[in-house]
């Protein structure tokens, strides 16, 4: 198991891209967690200070390094508290994905039958939702908070996963050695959590990695329709709504959160990509 | 099918109905009690919540999705009628763009493998998946604004005679909506032509001293071309529902923007027609792909 691990680590290092955008993002993630401290000694200004005779400056070096928006907010401050929420989102609805896909999977495949039958059903039913309209009533209905976008993208995204853990689980199921395990009188729980669960992990954090850029981008399109959280909260969505009204005059103020956006995704989507790569040397081409 | 609409139908009806907020709710001028009451009762929103859910129902069944809260003496099937047209116009004319320019690049990118032309498709594709839509829009807007805006005369930001007949306006929306598409579609039709590229009977072919255009054509792209099938469907029902953002940002009046109005409106019966519509072109196209699969795929029998 070890070895397994630390060889998937050194195909994923010698990976530069993936390796790369490891690095971006990791970065990423410091900044964003660090970003009251920097407010606190004064690098960057408040998200919300607005410096009104300062409006509209482009990107420069001096005090507002991206420059303002159109009322003084400094651009970068902005960007920096903006990608905790666009982080924590990515990464906080893979855990319901998780939670609700991987349960949902792992039991439809290990009992099968009825429970199988039952679990694929709604399943389905949830497939036929259009995600995007979807998330869109359930925000409307909750109100536009974090919390509520949060569980909103959660319930459904997790059809993927559920159904690729069912197929993993149903292959799996069928091997000597879980069955070796079940002939020498092994729970179904100890079954699960020692046998299936192991073995199926690889394709399941590949899933939930490209899960955080499309979760990211999800959030990203609520905000921008103005749906989504509002101004003056700092989200990346938020400052492209902002700034498109006024996007011909001034396109720096939309452009660079867009960059901020496509990067993100871009990075996470080669660690998905080396991740896969790296987990599984079969699949390669 | 019916199941799964029907489920769709109820969860949309609850949720559009536990949302805080009213559809009389206004900005500025409040209604009057009595206004609203009377209002409550002409739409039967004052009866129980199951009473209105089955009258929904029984109303579906027969094609009438209600009349519209926001625009009252409209019906819903009127103004889905009025918004459609423009969204499936530009779904349709995408969806020729996409399958096109994406099936050709993918098989030229395979055909050609490990040459700068497979590295550039590659790339682009890679860049395409993961660059969100809106982002598209926005910097072709930037990009282009100020050299077209000149050149017609700003006619291309505010479509007025509407989206068919001027083919100039569809230009940007059709390009952000096929950007990302046709690098997914190139992709995955370069893996699977680079598949059936090293198939026996593709060997046998060459063999036998064929030309590249009929190896390709006859023996290649006959087996590789059936994975894309599968992903025509859906991506055809996602384009002719709707992109809500493509049309937000190029203020494209279809039926994406008007839900996007609609739920700000709290305008119930445009909503779930909307959702309604949306599901069941998403169900027949799945069924279409599936009984198309049989055609394409001797393989694959009809039960």
């Amino acid at each position: 198991m070890e070895s397994l691990w630390s060889d998937a680590w050194a195909r994923f290092r010698r990976n530069r891209l993936a390796a790369g955008s490891l690095a971006v993002v990791v970065g990423l993630i410091v900044v964003a967690v660090l970003a009251p401290l920097l407010q606190y000694f004064g690098l960057i200004p408040g998200p919300t200070a607005q410096d009104v005779a300062n409006s509209y400056q482009g990107p420069a070096i001096g005090r507002h390094l991206l420059g303002t928006d159109n009322l003084g907010r400094d651009l970068l401050a902005k960007v920096v508290f903006g990608a905790q929420v666009s982080l924590a989102i990515g990464i906080l609805v893979q855990a319901i994905v998780l939670v609700v896909g991987g349960t949902i999977g792992l039991v439809a495949g290990y009992f099968g039958g009825w429970v199988d039958n039952a679990l694929m059903r709604f399943t389905d039913v949830t497939y036929a939702f259009p995600d995007l309209l979807f998330v869109l009533i359930i925000v409307a209905a909750l109100g536009p908070t974090f919390l509520n976008i949060f569980l909103a993208i959660g319930l459904v995204s997790w059809v993927g996963l559920a159904r690729l853990v069912r197929g993993q689980v149903l292959s799996i199921k069928e091997k000597e050695y879980v069955e070796a395990a079940r002939a020498a009188g092994t729970s179904p729980v100890n079954v699960i959590l020692r046998h299936l669960v192991p073995n199926s992990l690889g394709p399941v954090i590949v899933t939930l990695t490209f899960g955080i850029p499309a979760a990211i981008f999800t959030e990203a399109v609520l905000d921008f329709l103005g749906v989504g959280l509002r101004p003056p909260q700092p989200s990346w969505g938020v400052m492209v709504f902002e700034g498109y009204a006024a996007v011909d005059a001034y396109p720096f103020v939309v452009i660079i959160p867009c960059i901020a956006l496509s990067v993100t995704m871009l990075a996470f989507n080669f660690i998905g990509d080396g991740l896969r790569d790296a987990l599984d040397p079969r699949m390669r081409n | 099918m019916v199941p799964v609409l029907l489920f769709v139908i109820l969860i949309t009806f609850l949720l559009a109905h536990i949302a805080p907020g009213g559809p009389w709710d206004r900005e500025g001028r409040q209604l009057s009690d009595a206004t609203i009451r009377q209002l409550n009762a002409k739409y039967a929103l004052d009866q129980p919540i199951w009473t209105q859910f089955w009258l929904y129902l029984w109303n579906v069944l027969h094609f009438d999705f209600g009349t519209s809260f926001q625009h009252p003496g409209q019906s819903v099937n009127e103004l889905i009628g009025t918004t459609w047209p423009a969204t499936l116009f530009l779904g349709a004319v995408s969806f020729v763009v996409i399958v096109v320019s994406g099936v050709s690049l993918g098989v030229v990118a395979a055909l050609r493998q490990n040459t700068a032309v497979d590295y550039a498709a590659v790339a682009v594709a890679t860049i395409g998946a993961s660059v969100p839509n809106f982002v598209v829009g926005i910097v072709l807007i930037i990009l282009l604004s100020n050299f077209l805006y000149k050149v017609t005369q700003g006619a291309f930001f505010l479509p007025t005679s509407g989206y068919p007949q001027d083919l100039l306006h569809m230009v940007m929306p059709v390009a952000t909506l096929s950007f990302l598409p046709i690098a997914f579609l190139a992709r995955l039709t370069r893996s699977s032509t680079l598949e059936s590229l090293r198939q026996d009977y593709v060997r046998t072919a060459w063999a036998k001293g064929l030309r590249e255009r009929y190896v390709v054509t006859r023996h290649v792209l006959t087996n590789s071309l059936i994975p894309i099938v599968t992903v025509a469907g859906p991506l055809f029902a996602a384009l002719i529902t709707g992109s809500v953002i493509v049309e937000t940002v190029f203020s494209v009046p279809g039926v994406g923007r008007s839900y996007v109005q609609a739920i700000e409106a709290r305008d119930y019966p445009m909503i779930l027609g909307t959702t309604v519509l949306y599901a069941a072109v998403v169900a027949l196209l799945n069924l279409v792909v599936d009984v198309a699969y049989a055609f394409i795929d001797p393989r694959v029998r009809l039960r």
